[in-house]
């Protein structure tokens, strides 16, 4: 099922290569006339471009594309005036000074009339609509409410924090005006001479694609991710729990306190300490134990002398391909103390004693590490079989003309490739059991429950956050819990990735 | 001990460890299979091989006016299908102005897509709840697909631009000097070159509504509006061990098509997978 090379995927697939031949062909045409037509052009607006084009040294492929497709853009027809002489007399501060007093009015005085309206009316209309709400969303977020009843302190908070990203919205578009109206007056001292109308609407619409792609993604994205992060950050400063909840109460800011009682208040520190070092132990355990089940069976059935590959494949991937909250609930009755089918037929069926599966702590770690593994390893199971597939022969020939033994081909060709090709999903799969929330709340609901702590005897930081919010209403608390996951996990991810080759590659580029 | 006897007590021994696993893997769902053949509802009283085997609860399923599955089954398709095509169009969009495009906060935006993919979604379930009350589209499906497809975009538009950033730009600059625009360029030239990957995100979108439970669970309100996992859920722990057998009954038929596509599918998924995310 998997024989597949893992090595051909990101090439670009064959039945394209022949179109790409013969664009090759075309773009080194090209290139050369173009090349022809370029020094007449240079000369004019070289001193004006924010990167001088090197076509000399070219050192990576992403700057020579960028240098391209800055010269496509800029070319202009043949039949162009030759330039006209510099303009002292256009002042770039001034122009710099109108947009920043008002949108717009810096391309006015450069003469950029329809941009220079367009800018007035979305300044006008952002100042007429938004105008009251940015007002209520400030005040708002400052005192969150002065009257109890009346005012709805979370309602104002979530108006507070709209308007705080609105305006950075708003101050991102205000600098590039400004930016804009500064940079065209300078060209303008320096003898720029405007294209006609249409070149103009061609290179604007050329250089605002990238921004019209990514917009609706990004309003996306800040509304149903960075909002709500803003929000559950915000809340960690704050008082809101069962006893200070609006309407009926107002909420107020408190500063670290949150964070002061998770450490000291004693019913606080005993959860949390032992929730955290539970999480830990889960993640760890559980992920490693997958990958390492994963892999051994991978390389197992790997072996060239084992067959029906195919069959056994298949079967080993089944539990990756069922939804996982349905086997969780399975397994959740499978192991009833009761009657579930693990103390009844298997316990049972040998004659040993029941185990408390669901009411002790320690049985129950026990059963969702075993469960996880289940759940975990057909995934690494089917990615690591991709990865040994993609392994070349000849390393293992040359192992064996030199009499290595079969552990030391492992340890020294398969592991390093198998680990090389998977860190940033092995990385992934760590932080993702770590936030493992329906495996937790679906097979006990994070119980069995403990005396004098707030949280289950197997609650992980996530289900542990789930039920302060929607059972306990301590949404302070579960945000203060929260914001120390969601710091954990990007430290931790954030050094893992930098240390990853593909990163660095990114790095390198950009 | 010869060679070639311990050769072959190796491959024994491996397909004696793959037997086991098979087992093991075997063992819970053939007895959630058996169950959901049982007569009566009762936990306690079925047994994986059924005495008198029956269909009775997935006639339930489909026939009593107490059932909601067959609605539910709709709720689910519909909001996998529409999430799965908005996605595609907002990560591939995304994908392709990160990949392409030299822009302003293109460096910070892509680093602020890594973390804010880790953030767990938990974190801002009140938040998400809130603010769907205030546009007016809690408890609405609506409001779930859009809080879908946003979530989803920091991971899969970096996934995708990955993938892209393996296609030669010098494909690019020939379409280019044939006076393609770039949106010409990325609909006719590099959306084709780059189906597997968006293959891989439309699948995962599509399946995450039918696996996910906690956001539909906040979200939804009515019986009526519930996707499967929500539903079953209830249904289970509602009247929990007297429900057992039905819950395993309608549990198949959601897991049976699921495992099927699963099957057919996860080497395109495997390998987009280890092609974006080793590259990206």
């Amino acid at each position: 099922m998997t024989e597949h090379n893992l090595s051909k995927v990101p090439t670009v697939p064959g039945a394209q290569t022949s179109h790409l031949k013969l664009s090759r062909s075309q773009l080194t045409q090209s290139e050369s006339s173009q090349s022809e037509s370029l020094p007449s052009q240079t000369s004019q607006s070289r001193s004006t471009e924010r990167e001088p084009l090197q076509s000399g040294a070219l050192p990576s492929p992403s700057s020579r594309a960028q240098s391209l497709q800055s010269q496509s853009s800029q070319s202009r027809p043949p039949s162009q005036p030759p330039p006209t002489p510099p303009r002292p007399g256009h002042r770039p501060g001034l122009a710099m000074a109108l947009s920043i007093a008002f949108a717009g009015l810096g391309q006015l005085y450069n003469r950029s009339y329809i941009k220079g309206a367009v800018l007035i009316v979305l300044e006008l209309a952002f100042i007429v609509t938004f105008a009251d709400f940015i007002g209520l969303g400030l005040w708002g977020i400052a005192t969150l409410g002065t009257i109890p009843r009346l005012d709805h302190s979370i309602f104002l908070l979530v108006y507070g924090l709209l308007s705080l990203m609105m305006l950075a919205v708003a101050a991102v578009i205000y600098v590039i005006n400004v930016k804009d109206a500064r940079r065209q007056a300078e060209r303008i001292a320096a003898g720029w001479r405007r294209p006609g109308l249409r070149e103009t609407v061609k290179q604007s619409y050329l250089a605002s694609v990238p921004y019209l792609l990514s917009v609706p993604g990004f309003v996306l994205l800040l509304f149903v991710v960075v909002f709500p992060l803003l929000f559950a950050v915000s809340l960690a400063f704050t008082n809101y729990d069962l006893y200070h909840s609006p309407p009926r109460n107002l909420v107020d800011w408190v500063g670290f306190d949150n964070f002061v009682r998770l450490v000291t208040v004693p019913i606080w520190n005993q959860s949390f300490v032992k929730v955290l070092s539970w999480t830990l132990v889960w993640t760890v355990v559980s992920t490693s134990l997958q990958i390492a089940l994963g892999l051994f069976l991978a390389v197992l059935v790997n072996d060239k002398r084992i067959r029906f590959k195919r069959l056994i494949r298949t079967i080993l991937i089944l539990p990756w391909a069922i939804p996982n909250f349905v086997t969780i609930l399975i397994f959740s009755a499978l192991f009833n103390d009761q009657f579930g089918a693990i103390n009844r037929a298997l316990l049972g069926g040998l004659n040993l004693p029941s185990i408390p599966w669901l009411t002790d702590p320690l049985y129950t770690k026990v059963a969702l590490i075993g469960i996880q593994v289940w759940l975990g390893f057909p995934f690494l199971f089917a990615l690591f079989t991709g990865v040994l597939q993609s392994i070349s022969h000849d390393a293992y020939e040359a192992a064996d003309v030199d009499g290595g033994s079969r552990w030391q081909k492992f340890r020294y060709i398969t592991l390093p490739h198998v680990l090389f090709a998977t860190a940033p999903l092995l990385i992934i799969q760590y932080t993702a059991n770590f936030n493992n929330f329906n495996i937790i709340y679906l097979f006990n609901g994070g119980g069995p429950a403990v005396r004098g702590q707030t949280a289950g005897g197997t609650d992980i930081l996530i289900s542990w956050v789930y039920n302060l919010t929607f059972t306990t209403n301590n949404y302070n608390m579960a945000a203060t819990i929260s914001l120390i996951i969601g710091v954990i996990v990007i430290a931790f991810a954030w050094l893992q990735f930098r240390r990853t080759r593909s990163f660095r590659e990114e790095r390198e580029q950009g | 001990m010869s060679p070639r006897a311990k050769s072959r007590l190796e491959v024994a021994l491996i397909y004696l460890i793959v037997a086991a696993a098979a087992v093991v893997i075997f063992y819970p769902l053939a007895w959630a299979v058996g169950l959901s053949f049982n007569t009566g509802t009762s936990l306690y009283s079925s047994s994986m091989i059924p005495r008198q085997p029956t269909l009775e609860h997935y006639r339930w399923l489909f026939t009593s006016p107490e059932s909601n599955y067959v609605t539910w089954y709709r709720n689910t398709l519909y909001v996998s299908t529409l999430s799965s095509a908005l996605s595609i169009v907002f990560t591939s969009m995304t994908a392709y102005a990160l990949s392409r495009f030299q822009f302003v906060g293109r460096r910070s935006g892509m680093y602020a897509f890594l973390l804010l993919q880790m953030f767990p979604v938990m974190m801002a379930m009140v938040a998400i709840y809130i603010f769907l009350n205030l546009i007016g589209l809690l408890n609405t499906l609506i409001g779930l697909i859009l809080i879908y497809v946003g979530g989803q975009i920091p991971f899969n538009a970096w996934l995708v631009k990955g993938y892209l950033d393996t296609i030669s730009r010098e494909l690019d600059d020939a379409a280019k000097i044939d006076g393609a625009g770039p949106i010409r360029l990325f609909l006719r030239i590099l959306l084709p070159l780059i189906t597997p990957i968006l293959a891989i995100v439309a699948l995962t979108n599509f399946m995450l509504p039918i696996f996910d439970f906690i956001l539909p669970s906040i979200i939804l309100h009515d019986q009526s509006k519930y996707t499967l996992a929500v539903g079953l859920y209830h249904f289970v722990t509602e009247r929990y061990s007297n429900n057992f057998t039905v819950f395993t009954a309608g549990a198949i038929l959601i897991a049976v098509p699921i495992a099927v596509i699963y099957l057919f599918l996860q080497k395109y998924f495997i390998s987009g997978l280890a092609a974006g995310g080793t590259k990206g």
